[in-house]
This record gives C-alpha cells, structure tokens and sequence, in this order.
C-alpha cells in the first residue's frame, strides 16, 4: 500500500534541472529499536541488490543527527528512508517530496541529542546549502518498543516497494542503478558492521534469556 | 517533614513549588527533572530522571565477543567511536589479546579527534545557545562587532562586512519564522547577559564550527573506513596501511596522512583563535554567575585515557589523568580498579530495576539488569499516561546509580581537569591556571556549570595538540618500517579459554566509560556499561545521596520558573548524552518544550 505524492512541493521530476549532481540515499534509524531500524534496513538492502552509479552514496546515517549535516548539505539530491509515526496501517508507504519534507518527522528525535532531521535540514539551511531536491520514504512503523527486535512482518513486507520507489527516485534523478545479477550475500555486503548485517542480527534473538548454548570453540 | 540532609552534605527542601521539565509522553529515552523552588525561586530540591540502557546484555548474549563493539556504537548517536573502542578493549582484556604500536597511536587519534569534534560541536550547537541570545544578535551594529571580534583574536573573519552579511542571513532565517535549530529557546530571557555584538560573534562562529566539524571527521574515515560508524577491530585497528599506495580507497598512504595531518592544523587553528577567545570572552560576562557546581567540588573519577605506551593501562601511561577525589580532598587521588568489586557498584533502590537485596550494589561484573517498574505512593498524575510528579522517595529513573565506594561522583572534562590538576600534572594546571587569572576569578569558580563548559574547551585545545603530537609519532613509527596495524594470533574463537572476563574503559568526551564483559565458549555470557551519563544523572542510593545532576541544580535562582534557562544551563554543561527534555515533538512535527510549574 502506497500513500505516494500525499504532499509534493518541489517535484523529483522536473526537466529542466542541471546534470544530476551528488546524491545521497540516506537511512536513519536505530537498528535495534525493531521497526525503528527500517531506514537502515532499506538501504542495506538496496545496497545488497543494486550498484548505483558514480555520483550516489548509499549511507547508513543511524542516529548521528547533526553530523549528518555536511553529508546532507553536500548532496544535490537527498533520498531519506525513515520510519515514522503518523497514526497509519503499520507498513504504509509514504513518500513525501520537496519542502513538505522538513514538516514531516520520524518517529523518533534522530539523535539522543534530540536533533530531529528536520533540524539537520534546518542547519544545512543556515550554512546555505540544502539538497535541491527532497525525498523521503517513510513507513509507518508498527513496534518501536522492542528494544534488541528486528522488523515486524508489516514493515518488511513493504520493504520490497520501498526500493521500487528509491530506484524510481534515482532513475527520475537521472541517475538510473544497475541490479547485480544476484544479492550480495548479508554479511558479506559490508554497507554494516559485522554482526549488524540483517542475517547476523536476527540469528541471536534477545531473548527468551536462556543460559548460552555450547556454541563452536 | 520537608527538609532533610544528604549523606553527601546537601540540604534538600521538598516543600515549595514543584517545576517539572518533562518531555511529557515518554520517559524513556529522556532527561526528566523535577525541582522544588522556595518563595525565592530557589531551587531546594532536585530530582533526576532517565534513561538510555535497556540492558545491553539482553541484545549481546549469545552474540560474537568480537562483534560486540559494533553493536555498543549503535546504542547512543553520539558516542559511537568511543564506545566501540572500550568494547574491543574489554574483549581484549578478557582474552589477552596485545595490540601493536601503530593500533595504539591510531586508536589515540581516534579518540582525540573525537574530542576535538565533540566538544566543538557540543559547545556551539548544543550549549552556546544556554549563555548566546540569537534574536539579540540582530541588533548589533557589525563595525562593533568586527572590533570585539578583532580584539580577542586573529582570526581572519572579522571584518564588518562578513558580520553583516552574516545578519543578514540570520534576519532572513528568523523572519522566515523556520527557527530551525534556534528555536524553542527563551530569547530576550533576563538571564542572558551578552551585549548584542558578543551575541552575533558568537552565532557568526556557530555557523563556522558547523562547517569546520566535518573537516574533523574526515580522520575517522580515513583511519576507520568510513563515516558515520567507522570500523575498529579486536586486537589492533582495521586499516592496513601502505606508505607507497596511491589513491583513496584500500591501505592508508602517505597522501591520507599528509590529509590527517592538515586537518590537524586546521584544527589548532580554529580551536585557539576562535573556540577558546570565545569561551573565555563568553565566560567574562557570567563570571558571577557561579552555580551549577554540585559533586564538582566533592566527589569526581576519572578512568584516565590514551595510553601512551601500547597495552599499559596503569595510570602512568594514560595521558589523560585517572583517579578518584573524595569530599573535596584534593591532597589525596585515590587509585581506580575497575576490577575490584568494592569499588564500583551500581545501586537500584531508587531505579526501575530490581534486585534481590537492593540496598546492596552490584559489581559490573555480577551486573543484574532486570526491569521493574513501580512508582512510590507520592506519585501525582496518572502512571499510565501522564505522570505529573514523580515519587523520589520510592524508585523514580531508568538509570542505575553507580556510586565509587559508595560515593555519589561526577565524571567529565572538569572531573578530569580537576583530578589532574591536583595530580600536579602542568598539562591541566597551567591552562586552568591561565584561564582562571585572565578572567580574574579564583580556583574555586570551576565547581560550576561555567567551570564545567570551561574545562571542556581547555580540554578540547588540549586533544588538539595531543593529535599533532600522536600523529607525529604514528609517521616516526611508520617511517622506521613498522607497518603493524593488528595482531591476529588470538583471533580464532578456538585459541581462546572456554571462560574469561575483562574490562574496558575509556574517557568519553562527557565522561568516564566503562564495559565489563564475560564470554564462555566463544560467545558472550554477559556484558554491562556504565556510562558518564549514569554517573552524572545518577538518582539517588539506598543511603540518600543525590547524584550530580541533583547536587548541581541545587541552590541556583530561577529568574522565572517558567522559563528555566539556569537548569538548561547547568544540565547541558554536563554534555547528557541522553536528551535533555526541553526539546519535545509535537503532533504536527514541530519541537517544542514543556514546562510545568506547580
């Protein structure tokens, strides 16, 4: 289910802007918040399937809040993968553009600093550089509280159309990926730590908290 | 019965109007306080309430001792690098696992430009705005501004023009009503004392230390990988390093360190000709403004850091001080174990965990982190919506208290400036020294939030010079053909004892850091943090002693309850590394604060 468009400004589309510039694709996210780590599970995951071309990062922001902002005010183009909380059905799809953006927040201050990313905009604003074109895709979380949890069902079943929407994105940008001819292997697709990658992660559950099992060594 | 005595000497009055700075929905995640003021607006009573720790070991047991510090760096947004590097050296303490020169010196750098880019970032973007009036400076005449600017610094901009035009673009930015990050704080408040050109200097570098931060950062991507979240490794650092490479992807080279070593200039140069001329011009106009100091004349550890000589902890290697003052003995430094089960402990009588005896403390080690949460029959509001004032009485934070032989303890810049200036150590004397006779205000003017916000910017020229000195030894090393970065001899799960346990510590930029880690057959079996913001947000312990956020709001003046700039003041110069409250999300997106006063 997609709520897209629900408030465009600047549109992603116009014809008339320059070359394509620096785009950043940028999750945040606190991946062991459950479905608070969305951001930075849809940019693995589009890392593990796609190559984009020179002039594209892929970043896993997590919640560094104001040191984002030379990342954001250095792109032309910012594409924010967040989860929020805006009272929908856990797992829709919004994707917001242009200036509704920095009105629209995640569900959760990105930073324990509390700098939500709408004051990342805010001070890429004041230092006179923000992105000249603006997307977010947001889903509407469904488990915030799980604290060690992974993605509830809802979120990662939208996952798929989530990077549908990022490549649509980047292709009307000018900047069109090229899908790798399989997926990058979790824990070898090094956008993430070792151990954070999403296969690593899920295979120690947090809990029940069962005395450790005789592991190998 | 209103009135009481701490065991740690602070009187508190529990009558009076109550003032709550609550984020209102959430506890968790955030900084409550609760404080009493008497017919003065006094503050009489604090009451200190948090949480950022869930209990770590419920993620990391049963997970890869050696992945442990990736996880630790993604519980709080802004001490990342550091608490990767306290994880890897708890493992490696646990394991025996050596790390070579060149791992040492890189992790120095690490760590000190993490200082460096903290505490610059922490002074303007997160504190400045506690002491510097934004909507004033748009009344400053910019020639005035350009003098003022001149007369502290070098620094070349400075002319009128530059101040102008930097008006210009913050009347447009106010008038545009989009605040942004200046919103949501209580311009033209009485309290702030900065003529309108101080306010427009101040905000001009702001602006400036926004743009320069990022320079810094470019160090831990070049020795971490990348930025956000570099890499770090157990048993030395991840990035191989070849002198004679070319290019910016694979080994380290000589071009990348010739790009650290710049950036480390550039560092020098903005932190003495604008961070420490602004900090000390800043400071001369609250001179008198001395509250906010709390355990700091008392009680303060420090773990010490940066070791000088690879794998030697001791406190003779580590070139930031470690140690303990008591009761504001500062002729005796007492030594620091975080081995020793006597000496730190955390207490839960006051926090929403339980224990099978809570009055006693729990090693980190025998570390329990089992959540209960009760509130005490005094509790106003509704529990399960709105809590209007917490209980303090019964139990009342999500954090812990840890306490060092019992003692409630601050931890920070100033813990470590005061601990190494009793030390005698020159490199935290003199400076300190210096600043206190160019602001003509005695020794004892730094137990306060000022003092605090001081030690920090003397604490960050010192981090500084310490990255040029660290990096002129990692090229000495290089240069005499030791490439080493990492020791894998103990890397194979099978090489390690089917049980060991160690501790890791670091200073993080607000304070001392500990992990305390148990593995078993490879995995991890448990594992706890202390971090500086349980120290310093502590509650209090089963003996009554408040901790030092509680201490340092103690006896301050509010010039209008309704808006508590002091208690901002005095809790941001603590650097919390959990959010401070005043900065709440409303439905429509926008922040705004909630204060209460009853």
């Amino acid at each position: 289910m997609t709520r897209g468009g629900m408030a465009t400004g600047r549109s992603g589309v116009d014809a008339d802007m320059d070359a394509p510039g620096r785009s950043l694709v940028l999750g945040i996210g606190n991946i062991l918040w459950a479905d608070e780590g969305f951001g930075v599970r849809a940019v693995e995951e589009l890392h593990r399937r796609v190559v984009v071309p020179s002039g594209v990062t892929l970043m896993d922001g997590g919640t560094q809040g104001l040191y984002l902002v030379h990342h954001v005010s250095e792109a032309d183009n910012l594409l924010v993968f967040d989860a929020i909380d805006y009272g929908l059905a856990p797992g829709t799809l919004t994707v917001v553009r242009g200036e509704e953006v920095p009105r629209f927040r995640g569900c959760r201050a990105l930073s324990l600093h509390q700098t939500g990313f709408q004051d990342v905009l805010s001070a890429a604003d004041l230092l006179g550089r923000v992105p000249r074109r603006l997307t977010l895709i947001g889903v509407q979380a469904g488990d915030l509280d799980t604290w060690g949890g992974s993605l509830t069902a809802a979120v990662r079943g939208c996952l798929d159309e989530a990077l549908i929407l990022a490549r649509q994105e980047l292709a009307a940008w000018g900047q069109p990926v090229t899908e790798r001819e399989r997926p990058l292997p979790a824990a070898a697709a090094g956008l993430l730590a070792p151990g954070l990658d999403v296969v690593s992660y899920e295979a120690v559950r947090p809990e029940p908290l069962a005395p450790v099992a005789a592991a190998e060594g | 019965m209103t009135t009481m005595q701490t065991p740690n000497g602070f009187a508190l009055d529990t009558g009076g109007r109550r003032v709550v700075v609550d984020p209102v929905t959430r506890i968790e995640g955030h900084l409550r306080l609760e404080v009493n003021v008497d017919d003065d607006n006094v503050i009489r009573n604090a009451v200190s309430t948090g949480t950022m720790w869930r209990g770590l070991e419920l993620i990391l047991r049963g997970r890869d001792p050696r992945d442990a510090w990736a996880f630790t760096q993604r519980i709080c947004g802004v001490c990342t690098g550091t608490h990767a590097l306290t994880s890897v050296r708890a493992v490696e303490d646990a394991l025996g696992i050596a790390i070579p020169a060149n791992a040492n010196i890189i992790r120095n750098i690490m760590q000190l430009a993490q200082y460096v880019q903290d505490h610059l970032v922490h002074f303007y973007h997160l504190h400045a705005l506690d002491w510097v009036d934004v909507v004033s400076a748009l009344k400053a005449d910019p020639k005035a501004t350009s003098a003022l600017a001149q007369s502290i610094s070098p620094w070349p901009l400075s002319s009128p023009g530059y101040f102008r035009d930097l008006q210009g673009r913050l009347r447009r930015f106010v008038e545009s009503g989009q605040l942004g990050p200046f919103r949501n704080a209580y311009w033209g408040h009485v309290a702030y004392r900065l003529p309108p050109e101080a306010n427009l200097m101040a905000v001009a570098h702001y602006l400036e230390a926004l743009d320069f931060q990022k320079e810094i950062v470019k160090i831990h991507t070049i020795f971490g990988g990348k930025n956000p979240h570099p890499n770090w490794l157990v048993g030395g650092v991840p990035c191989p390093i070849n002198l004679d490479g070319t290019g910016a992807v694979g080994a380290v080279n000589m071009e990348r360190l010739n790009m650290v070593a710049s950036i480390i200039d550039q560092s020098i140069t903005f932190i003495d000709q604008v961070y420490i001329p602004d900090l000390l011009a800043i400071a001369g106009f609250y001179k008198d403004w001395l509250y906010g100091g709390g355990l700091a004349s008392r009680s303060l550890l420090a773990y010490g850091d940066m070791p000088a000589r690879a794998n030697d902890y001791s406190a003779d290697s580590l070139m930031l001080p470690r140690g303990a003052i008591i009761d504001g003995d500062l002729s005796t430094v007492h030594e620091v174990d975080l081995k020793d089960p006597d000496q730190i402990q955390e207490f839960v009588a006051h926090s929403w965990y339980a224990y099978d005896d809570e009055s006693q403390g729990l090693h980190p080690f025998d570390g329990v982190t089992e959540p209960h949460f009760a509130l005490g029959p005094n509790t106003k509001g509704d529990p399960s919506t709105r809590i209007r004032e917490l209980d303090e009485a019964a139990k009342y934070s999500w954090l812990k208290a840890p306490r060092w032989r019992g003692h409630a303890m601050e931890v920070g810049p100033l813990a470590r400036f005061v601990i190494g200036y009793a030390q005698g150590k020159p490199a935290f004397k003199e400076p300190v020294e210096a600043a206190l006779r160019h602001l003509d205000v005695p020794v004892t003017a730094l137990f306060s939030a000022l003092g605090r916000t001081a030690a920090r910017g003397l604490e960050c020229q010192w981090a500084a010079h310490r990255l040029k000195e660290s990096y002129d030894a990692l090229i000495a090393n290089l240069k005499a053909g030791d490439l080493s970065t990492a020791n894998t001899d103990l890397w194979d799960p099978t090489s390690w004892p089917k049980t060991a346990r160690g501790a890791g510590f670091t200073e993080a930029p607000r304070g001392a850091l500990g992990h305390w880690v148990e593995i078993e057959r490879g995995r991890i079996r448990n594992y706890q943090c202390v971090v500086p913001t349980t120290w310093n947000g502590s509650p209090r312990d089963p003996a009554g002693n408040i901790g030092a956020y509680e201490a340092a709001l103690l006896d301050t003046p509010l010039a209008d309850p309704e808006k508590p700039l002091e208690v901002l003041r005095t809790i941001h110069s603590f650097d919390p590394c959990l959010a401070c409250s005043t900065h709440v999300m409303s439905e429509d997106g926008q922040e705004k604060a909630t204060v209460v006063v009853r």
